[in-house]
């Protein structure tokens, strides 16, 4: 049960942003310039990082829905290759910039203080480029923040991942908005 | 030294605010709302929100800054320094120590904030509002905390600064200043 009374019906984020819809407004805007882009870093990369954060915040709306965003833009039909991402992105076939990148993102997930010259020499090397190091420090914290504020108000989240299936489509096709309801579970 | 190319003259978030704009905007935009917006919460009392999170995620910027603001609106020093030291003793109200242990849940992380704390804050008269912005601001600043260390920007050590950074967002507010920032050299 949510730790205040938040609107009925509203899984994950969209419960807290439907509560107060005039903080949603820039969150929404932020998920949307950091998120729905591809300059740089592509739509899939950066939600990639968007769930690996999430999952190391042991956060399960975010890490689920975002999961089903790159999945789809991934062409990862049954999720298993964003799975493998977040157990060890080092066995991976990722790019050696993403692993790079992702190496980053977790210790931004651990604290701004733990990203060392080092890790940032090892994303240049692998051909990062300063917007795409300044681009994944922010979805890392930005999603510190998204993580904390599903959880520390104790929303609740769908178990059913046909919900977040379908969910991703809609985020793929229009970007981030706190007015859409979840599709209703069909199976 | 930043991990990438910053005004030199922006030390702290501002440099990276200016780096990115269309990101900045929003995350200018929510801390406005959150901060200076119409709220039964005191500007100084978010102050505090934000310089206890600071505070403990050790963001020498952030901490300074916010601890300034604090001051300025409150009109002493004393508050936010005990507030950083031990908060349960702090010359502050009951439900203000209820938020103020829900923000420092939360900076640990959001799943540590616990059904003790919620009630502790709402026993203590806490709206549904103000647990949810305390919930909001702490997260909002373990962004700009996360983004100021992880880029490895600048704390300029000299107080003096602080001081004319701790006037302009108390006095201005947190959106971008029409034009940007000039470069004084």
């Amino acid at each position: 049960m949510p730790h205040i009374s938040l609107p009925e019906g509203m899984p994950g984020i969209l419960g807290p942003m439907n509560f107060s819809p005039e903080t949603a407004a820039p969150m929404n805007a932020l998920a949307n310039a950091l998120l729905q882009t591809d300059e740089g870093l592509s739509r899939g990369e950066r939600e990639l990082i968007a769930t690996y954060v999430s999952s190391e915040n042991d956060c399960f709306f975010c890490q689920t829905i975002h999961g089903a965003v790159a999945s789809h833009y991934l062409g990862d039909a049954d999720g298993s290759f964003v799975k493998a991402v977040k157990c060890d992105f080092e066995q991976t076939t990722l790019s050696d910039k993403m692993k790079a990148l992702l190496s980053i993102a977790g210790s931004v997930q651990k604290g701004g203080k733990n990203v060392t010259i080092e890790q940032v020499e090892a994303a240049k090397k692998q051909g990062a480029t300063d917007k795409d190091i300044h681009d994944t420090v922010l979805i890392a914290a930005a999603f510190c923040m998204f993580n904390r504020y599903v959880d520390g108000l104790a929303t609740t989240a769908p178990t059913e991942e046909n919900v977040y299936r379908l969910r991703a489509l809609r985020i793929a096709n229009d970007g981030y908005s706190a007015s859409a309801p979840y599709a209703p579970v069909t199976s | 030294m930043p991990h990438i190319p910053l005004p030199e003259h922006l030390p702290g978030i501002t440099g990276l605010l200016e780096y990115r704009l269309d990101t900045a905007m929003p995350i200018r935009d929510l801390t406005q709302i959150l901060l200076r917006g119409e709220s039964s919460l005191t500007q100084g009392e978010r102050e505090l929100i934000a310089t206890i999170v600071s505070s403990r995620n050790c963001t020498n910027f952030c901490e300074a800054a916010h601890t300034k603001a604090a001051d300025l609106l409150l009109g002493e020093s004393e508050t936010a320094r005990l507030v950083k030291l031990d908060f349960e003793s702090a010359p502050v109200s009951d439900k203000m120590k209820a938020l103020l242990n829900i923000a420092a849940l939360t900076q640990k992380s959001g799943k540590a904030v616990s059904e003790e704390a919620i009630e502790r804050a709402q026993k203590a008269g806490a709206t549904d509002l103000e647990i949810h912005d305390t919930v909001l601001i702490a997260a909002l600043f373990c962004l700009y905390n996360k983004y100021v260390d992880g880029l490895a920007t600048v704390a300029p050590s000299d107080p003096a600064f602080y001081q004319t950074l701790g006037e302009r967002i108390v006095g201005r507010g947190y959106l971008r200043p029409p034009g940007g920032f000039v470069n004084p050299s």
